[in-house]
Parts: structure tokens; C-alpha cells; sequence
């Protein structure tokens, strides 16, 4: 069975092969793993050229760079060792192998060494949540997100509101407790409206910016129009590759392809619908059009490659005009891209007006952003706040006072439960 | 006399008398040991009882056929309830009681108490065997012997009154110290610390100028602390209000440097909530004025208690201060005002029966576990009285939560958080404070009181009659009505042909259950208190839902147990800072352990994963 108290070790960089890989061990075995490796520990916090040397037939692995972290002043807060060696999959292997053979040892689950350090009191939740979007993240832009929430920047911000709405309770009890001993002032209420309008101001823009997911999901482009208008050849165009079945049969698109592709530092993904075709659809193809259908409800911005003016009703819906290469084409009137996919004519001007749209869409990347489950709670706090505004009975602002401090609380997982902590650190990928 | 009880309880304050109570309610023998039988049941400072928190303390020991409500409206010459304006849930039912008719009810209680006996004389010491107590050692040599010793000696351990430059040893004015006893529970190990607080001069009414000061009279609806108590029993005065003024301020300020309290002669916490006339003075520099209320202590006393003006100046500088306020320009000065320093046990070291964890048989109740009110300290008693009584019975003490009453928030508090300062009771401690309303105390409590064993037959009997009928209008209010119904009978709703039970239609605020009484014959009936009551539930019920779900949450986290034999030390990640908490007050459920200041999620985290781990070793073992 799996145990906390193992010592568990993992490749914490990408997938070989890479320049260099970085094997991190951590648990109280640590030391003496690597040890058993090199011969000798590094002094602490130091890092120095070893041998790796497999300890069974003493066969010389790699020569790598190696650092020893006693704890608990670790990323783990337990004893930790990094073995940075060269990024080949066979020297990688072989390592793995060679710690495997160790007593006690065993391959980290996903997400055990962010666990480990949120239980060794290391960071709080929204900052091991913060971690979590970094480590998905492949983009400038989430990158930037997510340090800033590793970082503790939105942890400092629900801080700051806990701060103030406690100052408000705290105006409230005093005029709920010491009113009738003339210890307090009156027409509190006043003073707490007044503070409490701004608050919900905050939250609601920090609540009307796109969540964290977006960042790392992507900006979603849906690309639509019906079967054989060239969505799948434009995709492919815009993604570089065949990712989607190009045929010339309407309706080859059965389902809905998904491409993740960052263009100037901003994650888009590109969906690829099936033609959306009213009448004579096959069953399988129908549900398909479904689809369609659902994924131009959660897009951000359409291409439309249909005629003109027969797309679904959204904002940010771009008319294209995809075939300008052919003999027969016919422009739309108003068509704001007339492009070819095939002969790569107008596409850059596409690709930065995609752009432009998503930096509008997009939190700039020095805003702290919240994620779907932060945002629910957010929205709690918020909710309650608002509800003060126009109440005069005190104990219900006390009341709605004290909620939205919960709220913000589970936030920062104050008021956490082990299944959601569970839920979270499923979501690591090993090794981190 | 017998020298073998179930229980002793050392102390005849509020504390005492309502653990020594409850105990013998229970059927535990039990002795209530006092210096002398005339000062058990004395009120040793303001003449008042109940007030904003602390009259939901008086209700809920009521709840539990105590003492003190009972005794509150025999004794009580003036009844206010505070903040009338506001919610019921934050309303404080508070009378001034005559000291002399509050003993007396104390008295004839106790008197017609089975099971209990009352001990004249000063306890020297405790004897133990190993950890556990099986006694007492009076002064005189004599031993008593028992199963379990609750300790309610108020401020009397190693106590030090201050009044300007003089120093006396003592509890109350007058009265000795228990010195000897001090000092064997400081050897024992306990945490033990000081804390001061206060009282004002008292002033003899005959010499204040009533005509000109603004009177206060007493509630005229009949409301009473016991809902056993008939109504209004003796005869009702008046308070009246006066103020300090810039002279007053004047007089304090040019005096500082001899109230102990600034020359450094104390150096324990007082209460911020119940700040010396000094200490306001001194912090609150902006405020020209503060308001005393003048309180009568009794129908045949002139004694007067200047609420407000607690001090340990000299005794000039009170007569000279006090003479510069309207009204008191003449007043003498009875007793002076004075500050008392004593000793107080952290009460981290208690378990949520207020036993000390570390010594079998032993508890403490009230004042000596850094707390300050006599209200606090009833609630105190009872509980330690109610634990006491179950350990030597072999029961399981019941376990009231932060959702059941103020008295398991109080509690919560002390053994968690420990004091530092004398703990006061507020509506702001309470988290669910809407469903803990000073008016429903009998609907929360009175069931498990009966369930304990600790109510008499009396209040049984009126508690079944009150439920029934309670469960007759719940049943009447679940009867759906539209907005038509209740327009006939001249309502004003909007005609939008809702439908809903009377329970819900009785969430606004125009609609009371007298006005809907003619579409249920049983709404007739039934009393005011319980109508006010049920009109309160359905205001708030949105609010009351949704904190039943957080109890929930609440009560899933409080079967986590922790168990008192977790090393913090040991866990990686916790700081000194928390360790420390952690293993002062050993809190037993991990949502014990989430309520201690400075606990983080993470430090959480590690605890659980912990206990844990510990856990399946055990089982494995």
C-alpha cells in the first residue's frame, strides 16, 4: 500500500528525450538514496559533479550534477535530492531503474510531492493551486498567471478583503453588542454600506475577468459553417498540420477535433466542428451538428466560413471568406478575411487579428485570475456582500458578514475538506 | 457530619452554587464548602445579572433547572431588555436584583436541595492519590472525602486588592484569601496566570440628587429571566443616567500617577470590554463624556452601584471625580472602588467538562478560569457540575457544540483559546448566533437536561405542556394559504395568488401568527412567549437553513478525533508558535484544532494526515 512515510522519487522535468533530466527524490530515504548512487552527499545546498553508479554491478550510469536538501528547508519540507543528469531516455531509465532497486523507494503518484509540501505546511491552497496551473502551463501568458498565483498574489488579495470585511463585522458587533452601552457610535450602517460597495466592485471585476481555466485552456475558437466549406482544411492551415481529416466528401468531420496551439504567447484552442447541415444528416452526423451547436455556446470568438449572414448570433463572430484561390469564389460583402487556406493568402492577417481579439478577451498577464472552483466561492463572498447593502437589520449584515468570510476562507482552504484536497492534487502530473 | 460525598464543590459564588446544584439534582452527593454559610450566593460586584450574551448565559442555565434565573426575578427590582430595537437573537434580557432578596432565593434553593450539604470552613488543601483527587484538607485538620472536587474559589486564590497606594490580600473586600490552596495547584503544575478587574465606589443613594438626572424605568410587559417565574414579585425602582464631563476627566488625568493600573503595581490584563473609568480615559482622549448608570442594589439599602466608573484610585480622588457629576454633587462614598489582581488557571488545561485534563476528579468553574460575569460563571458551574455528576455516575458527559448554546461556545473558547483577558460573554462569539436566541433556550436545552436526569418535576411538566403546544402550531403553520386568504382577513400582501404554509407567510415582516389566528383555531391559544418564539424561527429560516448545513460540515469535522496523545512537536511544518497552541490545548477533534488562532490550512493538513497515519499503524499493531 502506499504510504506518506515512503520515499518517493519522480522525474520532475518534461518527457525525454531533453538536454538535461532532473530526477528529484524526497522522503527520509532520500539522502541515503543518493548516497548509494555517488558514493558521497553534496554539503547541503551545493550542487557538485557526481558519478552515478548502478550500487548492483557498480556500472557506471552518467555523470551528473547532484543537490541535497535536508529538511525540512526543502521544496518538500522533508529531505530532499536532485540528480540532474543527462536528458537521454536511456540514462533516465536507468537511473529510475537504479533508485527502484533501493528499499523503500517507489515512483511518486501523481501530484505526491505538491502534496507533500502543502502538508508540510509549504504553501497554502491557492498557492499549491497556482503551482498546479504552472505546471500545466505552456504558454508566456499562463506562466505568467500562474506564478503570480504560486506566488501567493491572490492569497495576499483575499487577505486584504478578509481584512476589511472584518473591520465591517467588527463595526457591526461592536453596534450589536456595546450600543446599548454608549460605547459606540451609531449610524454604523451607513459606514458599513459604504465600505462594503466597493468591496463588491472588486470582486465582481475580479469575477467578470476570464478564469484561470482560460489560461489555460485556451481561447476558444469555433470554427463553423456548413459541411465542405474548407473548416478543416482552414485548421489546418492555422495549426500547421493534419490534425483533422481533410476530405472531399461533405461531412467528414464527425465529431468535434480540439487543437491547442499557442500564437503569440496567447493559448488558443481551435475547435473543429462537424458542418452544420439542416436536412439530410446521418444519425451519427446529427449528433455531431449537436455538438456543433454547444461548442458555438462556450466559444469566444467563430470563423465563419458559411454564407454570409447564416451563422449562429455572437459578438465575436468573424465572417470568412476562405476560397479566394478558387476560380468561382464570390467574396462576401461585408467579409472582414478573404483568405486560402491553401495558398496561405491572408492567413497572417487572420492570425493577428486572433490575437488582438484574445488580448481583449484576456486578463492581461499582470492580473491575478481566478479558477472555476475560486470563482464559485468568489461569487458567495460576493453575493452576500451585496446583500448588505440595502439591509437595515444588523443581525442579518453580521449574518451575511460572517458567510462571506467563510467563503473567502475556503478560498484559501481554510475551511477545507480532504476530498476536495484530494480532487486537487489528482490533477498534478508526477514528480512536480 | 458525613465526610464522604460524591462531590465536593469548593465555593459559594454563582459558579459554585449552580454546580453544587446541578450535581444533587443529578442524585450525586454533594457538598458545597464555603468560608461562611451567609456569604454563599452573594453577588460581589454590579447588582445586575443577564445583559447582551450574558442573558442568553441565564437563560441556558435555566434551561437546565439552574439557579440563577430563578433567583434573578426574586431579587429583581428593575428588568430592561437590551437592544429592543434589534433581532431577538441579540437581545439581553438583564434586571437589577437586591443582593439581599438574591441571597435569600440562592439560599431557600439550595436549602431545599436533596442531596446537598453545606460546609462552613476554609479548605487548606486537596488531597491526591497519584493524579487523582479523593479529597479535601480543611483548615482545621478535618478531611472530607470524594470521588471528584470542582473548584469554584472566584478571585479568592492569592488574591490582591489595589486602591491607590494601599494593598490588601483578598477576594472580595473583607474577606481572606485562599492562600494555601493557591499555592498547592501552583504546585501541581497547573498553568496558572493573573488577571485584574475591577469595581467602583458605591455610593449612598440618600445623598444623590435623583430629581435631576433622566430616570430609566423597569420594563412594563412582564418578561422574566425563569419562564417559571410568575411574573413581577417585588416591587419595582428606577435607574437613572448621569455622565462624566470634562472636570471629571480632569480630576482622573491629574491622578493617573496613583492608580496602580499606570504606576506599574498591576501588571495583569484587565478586560477591554469592561475598561476602568482610568483606562477610558486614558484610551478613548476624544470622548468628553461617558454615561453611568446609577443602580439601586436593593429595595432596604441606600447603596448605590455607579455602573461605569470602575477604579482603583485613591479614595479622595473617587470622592472628588464622582462629585464633579450632575446629581452626584454631594454624594458619599460608602465603600470605595478597587482593583483586584488574582490568579486564574489557563483554561487550556480543561477538557470541554472543565476537568483538568492532566488530574482525574478535579474541575474548575468560573472566575478561576480567567473568565469575569456572574453569568459566565453560573454557565461554568453547571457544566462542570453536569461533569462531575456523569464521572462519578459512569455516564458520558454530554457534548454541547458551538451550534447548541453560548455556554459550549464559551467553553469552546476557554479550552482552546485559553484568556487573556477576563473572558466576557458576547453575541458576537456566538457564529450561530441567529438560531442561539435568548427566547428559545428551552426549546435547545431543556430536552437534554431532561434527557441528563438534572431537571425537576416541575419544570418537566411545564416543558411537555409548552412542547405540545409548540407541536400544535408547527402543525397548524404547515396549512398552505394564498395571498387572497390572507388579504380577507385584511393583510397586506400583493394579490399575486402565491400559495405557501403560514410558516413561510410568516416571514414577512407585517405578518405575526395574531394576525393569522382566525384561519387556525389553535393559533388562539398559545402563549405569547412561544408565538414570539415561532414568528423568530420563520423570519429567519432562510438563514437557519443554511447554517444547519454548515453544522453539518461542522459536526462531520468533530468525528475526526485527535486524540490527547498527539506529539506536535514531531510534525513537520507546524511552527514553534503552533505547537505550542497545539499541545496547550490539545484539542481533541480536528475541527477543534481548525478554531485555534494562528492554525493554517496547511498546519491542518499535516494534522490530519498525522493522526492519520497514526491511526493505521494502530490498527495494523
Amino acid at each position: 500500500m502506499l504510504s506518506a512515510d515512503d520515499t518517493i522519487f519522480a522525474l520532475s522535468s518534461g518527457q525525454p528525450p531533453a538536454a538535461i533530466g532532473i530526477l528529484r527524490i524526497s522522503g527520509s530515504l532520500a539522502g541515503q538514496a543518493l548516497k548509494s548512487l555517488t558514493g558521497n552527499l553534496p554539503k547541503p545546498r551545493v550542487s557538485a559533479l557526481c558519478n552515478i553508479t548502478n550500487m548492483v554491478n557498480e556500472e557506471l550510469l552518467d555523470s551528473a550534477l547532484c543537490l541535497w536538501f535536508p529538511g525540512p528547508n526543502s521544496a518538500t519540507g522533508e529531505d530532499l535530492a536532485e540528480i540532474h543528469c543527462h536528458g537521454g531516455r536511456a540514462v533516465i531509465r536507468a537511473i529510475e531503474k537504479a533508485l527502484e532497486q533501493i528499499d523503500g523507494l517507489r515512483q511518486a503518484e501523481p501530484g505526491e510531492f505538491t502534496r507533500r509540501a502543502f502538508t508540510h505546511g509549504k504553501m497554502d491552497l491557492a498557492e499549491a493551486e497556482g503551482l498546479s496551473d504552472l505546471l500545466f502551463a505552456e504558454t508566456e501568458l499562463q506562466r505568467k498567471a500562474a506564478v503570480r498565483n504560486a506566488g501567493g498574489a491572490l492569497s495576499r488579495k483575499i487577505d486584504d478583503w478578509q481584512l476589511q470585511i472584518l473591520a465591517l463585522s467588527a463595526r457591526v458587533e461592536a453596534e450589536l453588542d456595546f450600543s446599548d452601552e454608549d460605547d459606540v457610535a451609531p449610524e454604523q450602517a451607513a459606514v458599513v454600506q459604504n465600505n462594503a460597495r466597493p468591496l463588491v466592485e472588486e470582486m465582481r471585476d475580479l469575477l467578470a475577468r476570464p478564469r484561470a481555466e482560460k489560461l489555460r485552456d485556451g481561447i476558444r475558437v469555433v470554427l463553423g459553417g456548413p459541411p465542405n466549406s474548407g473548416k478543416s482544411t482552414l485548421l489546418n492551415a492555422l495549426v500547421e498540420r493534419e490534425a483533422a481529416i481533410v476530405s472531399d466528401i461533405a461531412g467528414t468531420t464527425r465529431d468535434v477535433i480540439e487543437v491547442p496551439i499557442a500564437l503569440g504567447g496567447i493559448p488558443f484552442l481551435f475547435i473543429d466542428t462537424a458542418g452544420v447541415r439542416d436536412s439530410g444528416a446521418e444519425t451519427i452526423e446529427q449528433i455531431g451538428i449537436d455538438r456543433a451547436h454547444q461548442q458555438f455556446e462556450a466559444a469566444d470568438i467563430i470563423l465563419w466560413l458559411g454564407d454570409e449572414g447564416q451563422g449562429p448570433e455572437f459578438d465575436n463572430l468573424i465572417e470568412i471568406s476562405s476560397r479566394c484561390d478558387h476560380p468561382e469564389h464570390e467574396p462576401k460583402a461585408d467579409a472582414a478575411f478573404t483568405l486560402s487556406p491553401v495558398t496561405g493568402q491572408g492567413l497572417d492577417a487572420l492570425v493577428d487579428h486572433l490575437i488582438i481579439r484574445a488580448k481583449d478577451i484576456l486578463p492581461n498577464g499582470d492580473q491575478v485570475s481566478v479558477n472555476a472552483r475560486q470563482a464559485n466561492l468568489l461569487l458567495i463572498a460576493c453575493d452576500n456582500l451585496a446583500e448588505i447593502i440595502d439591509q437595515a437589520d444588523y443581525l442579518i449584515v453580521a449574518e451575511h458578514l460572517r458567510m462571506a468570510r467563510k467563503a473567502l476562507d475556503e478560498i484559501t482552504g481554510k475551511a477545507s475538506t480532504e476530498d476536495m484536497l484530494d480532487g486537487l492534487f489528482g490533477k498534478f502530473c508526477i514528480g512536480k | 457530619m458525613n465526610k464522604e460525598f460524591d462531590i465536593i464543590v469548593v465555593g459559594g459564588g454563582h459558579a459554585g452554587c449552580e454546580a453544587a446544584a446541578v450535581a444533587a439534582r443529578m442524585g450525586a452527593s454533594t457538598a458545597l464548602v464555603s468560608f461562611t454559610r451567609e456569604s454563599i450566593g452573594a453577588m460581589s460586584c454590579n447588582p445586575a445579572i443577564g445583559g447582551l450574551g450574558k442573558g442568553h448565559l441565564v437563560r441556558e442555565v435555566d434551561a437546565f433547572d439552574g439557579l440563577i434565573g430563578r433567583a434573578a426575578d426574586a431579587a429583581a427590582i428593575h428588568y430592561r431588555m437590551l437592544n429592543l430595537s434589534k433581532g431577538t437573537a441579540v437581545q439581553g434580557p438583564r434586571v437589577q436584583a437586591d443582593r439581599k432578596l438574591y441571597k435569600a432565593a440562592i439560599h431557600r434553593m439550595l436549602d431545599a436541595q436533596d442531596d446537598l450539604t453545606i460546609v462552613e470552613g476554609e479548605v487548606a488543601s486537596l488531597t491526591m492519590s497519584d493524579s487523582r483527587v479523593s479529597g479535601i484538607v480543611m483548615a482545621d485538620g478535618s478531611t472530607i472525602n470524594a470521588k471528584a472536587v470542582i473548584l469554584a474559589t472566584g478571585t479568592f486564590l492569592n488574591g490582591k486588592l489595589f486602591r491607590g497606594e494601599e494593598r490588601h490580600e483578598g477576594g472580595r473586600t473583607g474577606e481572606a484569601a485562599s492562600v494555601s490552596l493557591g499555592q498547592q495547584i501552583r504546585d501541581a503544575g497547573l498553568p496558572i496566570a493573573r488577571l485584574k478587574t475591577g469595581t467602583p465606589p458605591r455610593i449612598d443613594g440618600r445623598t444623590i440628587n435623583w430629581a435631576v438626572l433622566p430616570e430609566q424605568p423597569s420594563d412594563d410587559d412582564g418578561w422574566t429571566m425563569s419562564p417559571l417565574s410568575r411574573g413581577r414579585t417585588v416591587a419595582q425602582t428606577f435607574c437613572a443616567v448621569s455622565r462624566t464631563n470634562a472636570e471629571t476627566h480632569e480630576i482622573i488625568r491629574g491622578s493617573l500617577d496613583r492608580s496602580p493600573l499606570f504606576s506599574g503595581a498591576i501588571d495583569a490584563q484587565g478586560p477591554r470590554y469592561c475598561p476602568s473609568i482610568e483606562d477610558k480615559i486614558h484610551r478613548f482622549a476624544d470622548r468628553d463624556s461617558h454615561q453611568v448608570f446609577l443602580e439601586p442594589e436593593g429595595l432596604d439599602t441606600n447603596l448605590v452601584y455607579p455602573n461605569g466608573i470602575s477604579t482603583s484610585l485613591p479614595a479622595d480622588v473617587q470622592l472628588a471625580f464622582v462629585r464633579s457629576m450632575d446629581g452626584l454633587e454631594k454624594a458619599e462614598i460608602i465603600v470605595p472602588g478597587y482593583a483586584v489582581e488574582y490568579d486564574h488557571i489557563d483554561p487550556r488545561a480543561l477538557d470541554r467538562s472543565l476537568k483538568v485534563r492532566d488530574l482525574e476528579g478535579i474541575y474548575c468553574a468560573g472566575q478561576i478560569n480567567g473568565t469575569t460575569g456572574y453569568e459566565e460563571a453560573a454557565a461554568q458551574g453547571l457544566i462542570a457540575g453536569i461533569g462531575a455528576a456523569c464521572l462519578v455516575q459512569g455516564k458520558d458527559a454530554p457534548v454541547l457544540d458551538r451550534g447548541t448554546s453560548y455556554m459550549a461556545v464559551m467553553i469552546d473558547d476557554l479550552v482552546l483559546q485559553g484568556v487573556t483577558e477576563p473572558y466576557r460573554m458576547l453575541t458576537a462569539r456566538a457564529e450561530y448566533r441567529l438560531r442561539l436566541r435568548a427566547d428559545n433556550a428551552s426549546t435547545r436545552l431543556t430536552p437534554i437536561a431532561i434527557a441528563l436526569g438534572c431537571v425537576a418535576e416541575e419544570r418537566a411538566h411545564w416543558f411537555g405542556d409548552r412542547q405540545r403546544a409548540r407541536d400544535d402550531i408547527f402543525t397548524a403553520l404547515e396549512s398552505i394559504y394564498s395571498s387572497e386568504d390572507l388579504v380577507k382577513l385584511g393583510i397586506n400582501v400583493r394579490r399575486d395568488g402565491t400559495k405557501q404554509s403560514l410558516f413561510q407567510w410568516l416571514r414577512f415582516p407585517n405578518i405575526s401568527i395574531a394576525s393569522l389566528e382566525d384561519l387556525e383555531a389553535c393559533l388562539k391559544t398559545g402563549n405569547p412567549d412561544l408565538m414570539a418564539e415561532i414568528e423568530e424561527d420563520a423570519r429567519y429560516a432562510p438563514y437557519l437553513e443554511r447554517q444547519e448545513s454548515e453544522l453539518r460540515d461542522l459536526r462531520a469535522n468533530e468525528q475526526i478525533r485527535l486524540g490527547d496523545d498527539i506529539d506536535y512537536a514531531i510534525i513537520a511544518g507546524l511552527s514553534n508558535e503552533m505547537v505550542e497552541r497545539l499541545n496547550t490545548a490539545r484539542p481533541d477533534t480536528l475541527a477543534a484544532a481548525s478554531r485555534i488562532r494562528g492554525i493554517t490550512p496547511a498546519a491542518l493538513a499535516a494534522i490530519l494526515v498525522h493522526a492519520r497515519r497514526r491511526d493505521s499503524r494502530n490498527i495494523a499493531a
